[in-house]
């Protein structure tokens, strides 16, 4: 084989993995990303079967124990969401504080966690949380982190 | 006092790393400056190590006059940790890479290698500014030596997640190749302000670049381990943006190593290294950015102070500026191109770099976009392991597919028939592996492909290794003794790759996962094996408390107890999480202690990971690190006789 021919053919395998994973950047991009939503945005944006992120303050009161299944409230001032959780809380979860949740949410249905993200440490609030409160009008902290 | 000499040695030291920078750039080339230059480097390190030494004392003596160590320390803490502590956060590891900066400033003032005069003296000037900039940072923005008046009695104490071995070694290894990615940016400027890259070029870069390479590699693994074992998530690697601010330096530390060779046997892709070695740099800056700038919402992220950010981007737009500035003007001057076939060494070394540049863009793409998108008003999102499970795994894949071939080809024109004879063994082994993972796992795809090919790289570094050592002369241990250093080193490394891909793809793919709620006596049949909760009580350790669980594990006639703690530091106000982990040769049996099930309740819920193949990822880490590590002395061996 020539040169040339060879060339071209290593050009054509490179053009080749570069659109390939062009095309698996954007289709995942497209299909694996997952938003943050707000307990009052949660009707509006939530489609069912597909993950997202829920942030708001665990609502002081509600942390409920059957067996390993947790279950509590988050709200974000405005709405206040029923989560469901099967498994360990984080070690910094607490009532009255920022969490976030990942999962999957169906109207009429409690939010079906499979994640549950606390902050990471007493000075620390997920900077969604601290989005959610601030439009939530919950905000009480001094500025932002 | 000691503080005041501390800070006091730091400014000196900013003086000198700039009188550095300015004898190599801009004074006239004359022994008077080159020997200047020198005495320089040297006082600017050893003036840094006395500033971050006086830190450290500050720490160890619990000096509450110091804002850092009020912030980080507490009387309570274990030695260790006290010093520790001096890197365990922001302004403290700043000074840190400015100490790592400085002392890699006068190794290569020091040695100057086979390179000659005009390179070096350029190199040394960059590195000098290089260490100037970190300064300027830590000094006017991040002041570890800060005083604070009136000094409290008591600090706050380190984040009790931060107090453990590894991550008291993690900080150090990363910036090591963080850092030590800035004497291959050095060099690089110093070829295109000189106008060569040549073979002797890349021979003063290659220990630089394998050395940085080898840290960063080690420097991750402890951190993954560490996030293994201390975070209680059953997992070793989040895709965290903090995460992936280290792996993308990585990736292109990796191309440099491979590309380096080239240009020094070869003398191709001379232009390539160049650029390549300021895009690591430039990632390893980026990832700075990312972890102390707050944008990201991590434990890293302990920096929220926006002025520093934009220090951090201004610093960074500064060294990208120069080198894509001087790499537009000047490239055309590197080295020359010598030509190569499809099928050869140069060939295969080029895939290599393609597939780790195509990677390297992909999580960056992945790790930006969300801060773009929030940017522009598009709301809030996280980009997670999904996307980049679908998108890096497949390229890293056909990388791995085509890598056993490297090594086994020739430079110029290789046969890829014989190397194909050569490794059939291997393919055998893989297409085993993929048709037996196929059967046990009813038909899972995806974990058996990635599973043969670990197997694929483990079997070909093994073939490779066979055929250097049959080349031979005598008998079987004088083969030994006399293979070449290099042929370990390069197995090492590939062998390692494999054995990581294995424990990656089993660990993901196979991994399980219960939580129970046990009351002391009750038994959870879990992976083959049945975990019973055998007593829970109160446990008291230096400076915390603890409930500690004791479980006995029944896997057919072998039986073993371990313990899972959560622990609480009175300093911190916020319990931590000590797991248990049984390591058998084909996973882990991970347990971790959450609270009680209900209120009054006898019941405490545990939860139970099964992690196959995880102890391949850290062997694999280790054996990488190890091939890194004999290359860097066949390295430094062969300078020292040059």
């Amino acid at each position: 084989m020539r040169r040339r021919d060879q060339r071209l053919i290593m050009i054509a395998i490179a053009a080749a993995v570069l659109v390939t994973a062009i095309m698996l950047t954007l289709v995942g991009l497209r299909s694996s990303v997952v938003y943050f939503v707000k307990p009052s945005e949660l009707a509006e944006k939530a489609q069912s079967g597909r993950r997202i992120r829920l942030g708001g303050l665990v609502v002081e009161g509600t942390l409920r124990r059957t067996g390993t299944v947790a279950q509590f409230s988050v709200t974000d001032g405005a709405t206040i969401v029923e989560v469901r959780y099967d498994g360990l809380l984080p070690d910094l979860f607490r009532e009255g504080q920022g969490v976030v949740a990942e999962g999957t949410w169906a109207p009429g249905e409690a939010f079906a966690a499979e994640r549950v993200l606390a902050k990471h440490d007493e000075n620390y609030m997920p900077r969604e949380v601290t989005e959610a409160l601030k439009q939530g009008g919950e905000w009480r902290g001094g500025r932002p982190p | 006092m000691i503080t005041e000499i501390g800070a006091f040695a730091a400014v000196l030291a900013l003086a000198l790393s700039l009188l550095q920078g300015v004898l190599g750039i801009v004074a006239p080339r004359s022994d008077a400056n080159s020997a200047a230059m020198r005495v320089a480097a040297l006082a600017g390190a050893f003036l840094v190590a006395i500033a971050f030494a006086a830190l450290v004392v500050a720490f160890v003596r619990s000096d509450f006059s110091l804002a850092v160590v009020v912030g980080h320390s507490h009387t309570d803490k274990p030695l260790m940790y006290k010093i520790a502590g001096a890197w365990g956060n922001h302004e403290g590891s700043m000074l840190l890479w400015c100490l790592v900066s400085a002392v890699f400033a006068a190794a290569l003032a020091w040695r100057r290698g086979t390179q000659d005069e005009g390179l070096w003296r350029r190199a040394v000037g960059v590195q000098g500014f290089v260490t100037a900039g970190a300064l300027v940072y830590t000094l006017f923005l991040s002041n570890p030596f800060a005083r604070l008046d009136p000094a409290p009695m008591q600090g706050a104490g380190l984040n009790p997640l931060l107090q453990d071995p590894a991550l008291a070694a993690h900080p150090p290894m990363l910036y090591l190749g963080y850092v030590g990615l800035s004497v291959p940016f050095s060099l690089a400027l110093a070829a295109l302000i000189e106008g060569r890259a040549d073979q002797n070029w890349a021979k003063a870069l290659r220990p630089w670049t394998l050395a940085a390479w080898t840290c960063l590699t080690l420097g991750i693994g402890l951190g993954s381990y560490w996030a293994y074992y201390e975070l209680g998530w059953g997992g070793w690697w989040f895709w965290d943006p903090v995460e992936n601010a280290s792996f993308m330096p990585w990736l292109a530390a990796c191309a440099l190593v491979h590309s380096a060779i080239v240009t020094e046997r070869r003398g191709s892709f001379a232009g390539w290294t160049v650029l390549l070695a300021i895009i690591g740099f430039g990632l390893a800056l980026l990832g700075t950015f990312l972890v102390r700038s707050g944008v990201l919402t991590s434990v890293h992220a302990f920096a929220v102070d926006p002025r520093r950010g934009i220090a951090v981007l201004v610093l960074l737009a500064l060294a990208l500026g120069a080198g894509f500035g001087l790499y537009g003007w000047r490239a055309r001057t590197l080295g020359r191109a010598s030509g190569f076939a499809a099928v050869s060494r140069e060939s295969m070394l080029l895939w290599n770099n393609y597939g780790f540049a195509v990677a390297a863009g992909i999580v960056l793409i992945g790790t930006l976009y969300p801060m773009l998108v929030e940017a522009a008003g598009g709301g809030l999102i996280s980009v997670g392991p999904p996307f980049f499970n679908a998108t890096v795994a497949p390229i890293l894949a056909a990388l791995f597919l085509v890598l056993p071939f490297g090594p086994m080809l020739t430079w110029r024109a290789g046969d890829l028939g014989a190397a194909a004879r050569a490794l059939w063994p291997a393919l055998t082994a893989a297409l085993l592996t993929l048709a037996a993972t196929l059967v046990a796992s009813h038909g899972r795809a995806a974990p058996a492909i990635g599973l043969a090919i670990g197997v694929w790289l483990v079997a070909g570094g093994l073939v490779y290794f066979w055929v250097r050592l049959r080349r031979g002369e005598g008998g079987l241990l004088r083969k030994i003794v006399l293979l070449p250093l290099a042929v370990w080193s390069m197995s090492a490394a590939h062998i390692g790759a494999g054995v990581l891909t294995i424990g990656a793809v089993g660990e993901t793919g196979f991994r399980s996962e219960r939580a129970a709620a046990l009351i002391p006596g009750e038994s959870v049949d879990f992976a083959g094996r049945r975990v019973t909760l055998l007593e829970i009580g109160a446990w008291e350790g230096p400076n915390y408390s603890a409930t500690r669980a004791n479980f006995r594990v029944e896997r057919g006639a072998d039986v073993r107890t371990v313990s899972a703690e959560r622990r609480f530091y009175p300093t911190a106000a916020a319990p931590t999480t000590e797991v248990g982990i049984l390591s058998d040769f084909d996973g882990d049996l991970y347990l971790a202690l959450g609270e009680p099930a209900e209120r009054g309740s006898a019941a405490w819920i545990v939860r139970i990971y099964h992690n196959p193949l995880v102890q391949f990822i850290f062997g694999g880490v280790l054996l990488m690190t190890l091939g890194g590590a004999l290359s860097l002395l066949a390295l430094l061996r062969r300078s020292g006789e040059a």
